[in-house]
């Protein structure tokens, strides 16, 4: 069964709750901004830039796709995004800090997505949120590429540091964690990744971790130990751990390679990962 | 070191594996090539993931080395045919090496195993000492 993002259910919240939105995005960015870019920019000048690109994404996801920013429809907000990249860029932030700008979206969104569809179609709302933060996490990916046109140098340490960074922990729900892992799982960001999730289980208490593997496109012996060894710690510390998005071609090339995944539970799709996740937790999931 | 051998759908470029992002790149460049010889998915996959293993083995294990990634074609045979080459320490035993689970690296140990399993060819050429050369292939 296959379903699709919901842009209307995405666009009722940021519509109906835009100034509560805009609080919090503003709340998050201070929070999460180191004392110097602070004191960057101004409380006025960051407040009229989220509020910018609030609108600029309401009018691009009611006209376009919202996995698709190469779209003419998303030229506005890709424009706007260039110019505060290099404005910031002058400014002295680094394109972390900019990318950050647009990841932090994430949290008070999706806060604002789970409170209105609340006990409404979980599955939807996972989908949703699913979406949504592809779509920032692209929007933030090409806040760096603007910055790195200007600064071949640093460029591939920096677009590192934004994978890492986009590979964020989500709450999907209450007690289950979601870690979607895009591009390659190599060396140091894998520590940064696992790193990450254990610490969220630890702060939310979620029984339940999800390890979705759509976005991975090999998983080689060190890709399939370092999903191993995420496992395990995620049990240590009390937490079950499951992986999906294991496409079939990577099912076969597992088994050819030889890795034993044991009694890893693993699911074809996140959406039937988070059902599971559900009936662990003594939800009945609403059947979308 | 053996010559690769003609590359019909044109050069197989040398690709140097000096760091972990160089692996990436050799991974790249297998799946456009097994893209090219017009293997499925799947196939595209378990080529690109023994890719993977064996430049991944040339950095760790042979301290950096060079690969070469090809379409050949023999006849009516095409397929997609990989070089590996350091001159690393060189691999004493290598039936030990080729069994699953052994390591001296604290990895799964299935690299080499895994990748032979994926792919039609393996010849292993490795002296003590001198350096290892890992010719691969793919038969469609
Ligand atoms: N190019 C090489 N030079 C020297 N030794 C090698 C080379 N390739 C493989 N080896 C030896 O063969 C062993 C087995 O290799 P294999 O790839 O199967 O496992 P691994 O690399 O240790 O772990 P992983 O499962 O992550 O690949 C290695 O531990 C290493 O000792
Ligand atoms: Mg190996």
């Amino acid at each position: 069964m296959r379903m699709a993002v919901s842009t209307n259910r995405i666009l009722k919240v940021m519509e109906s709750s835009q100034i509560q939105l805009l609080a919090d995005w503003v709340k998050a960015l201070r929070g999460t901004a180191t004392a110097r870019s602070s004191s960057l920019i101004s409380d006025p000048e960051l407040q009229a830039q989220c509020q910018e690109l609030i609108t600029l994404l309401s009018t691009a996801l009611r006209n376009a796709r919202l996995d698709a920013i190469d779209d003419p429809a998303w030229e506005p907000t890709r424009e706007y995004l260039a110019g505060l990249s290099r404005s910031r860029g002058r400014q002295g932030f680094s394109p972390t800090e900019t990318a950050m700008f647009v990841l932090s979206l994430k949290e008070p969104l999706f806060a604002h997505l789970r409170r209105a569809f609340a006990g409404d179609n979980e599955v939807q709302l996972l989908l949703d949120v699913w979406e949504l933060g592809k779509l920032l996490d692209m929007l933030a990916l090409y806040t760096t590429e603007v910055h790195q046109q200007a600064r071949e140098e640093v460029i591939r340490r920096q677009t590192e540091e934004m994978l890492e960074l986009s590979t964020p922990v989500i709450r999907l729900w209450d007690g289950i964690l979601a870690m979607p892992l895009i591009g390659t799982l190599d060396s140091s960001r894998t520590q940064v990744v696992m790193e990450s999730l254990l610490e969220q289980i630890v702060a939310t208490r979620s029984p339940i971790a999800i390890l979705d593997i759509t976005g991975v496109p090999t998983v080689d012996t060190l890709t399939a130990q370092h999903l191993l060894k995420t496992v395990a710690a995620t049990r240590l510390m009390g937490a079950e751990c499951i992986i999906s998005g294991i496409r079939p071609q990577i099912a076969q090339t597992i088994v050819h390679l030889g890795v034993e995944l044991g009694d890893v539970i693993t699911k074809a799709s996140l959406a039937d990962a988070f059902r599971l996740a559900l009936k662990k937790l003594g939800h009945n999931p609403a059947q979308a | 070191m053996p010559q690769p051998r003609t590359d019909s759908e044109g050069g197989a470029l040398r690709i140097e594996i000096a760091e972990g992002q160089d692996v990436v790149q050799v991974r790249q460049r297998a799946r456009e090539k097994a893209q090219a010889a017009g293997f499925t998915l799947t196939e595209v996959t378990k080529i690109v993931t023994a890719a993977s293993e064996l430049a991944r083995n040339t950095l760790e294990h042979g301290g950096g080395g060079w690969a070469e990634v090809g379409v050949v074609a023999t006849g009516v045979r095409r397929g997609v045919r990989m070089v590996f080459h350091d001159e690393g320490p060189g691999i004493a035993d290598v039936d030990q090496a080729l069994r699953d689970g052994f390591t001296t690296g604290g990895g799964l140990g299935l690299g080499l195993g895994g990748s032979r399993r994926l792919l039609s060819e393996l010849t292993i050429d490795s002296v003590p000492g001198r350096g290892t050369t890992i010719v691969a292939v793919r038969w469609k």
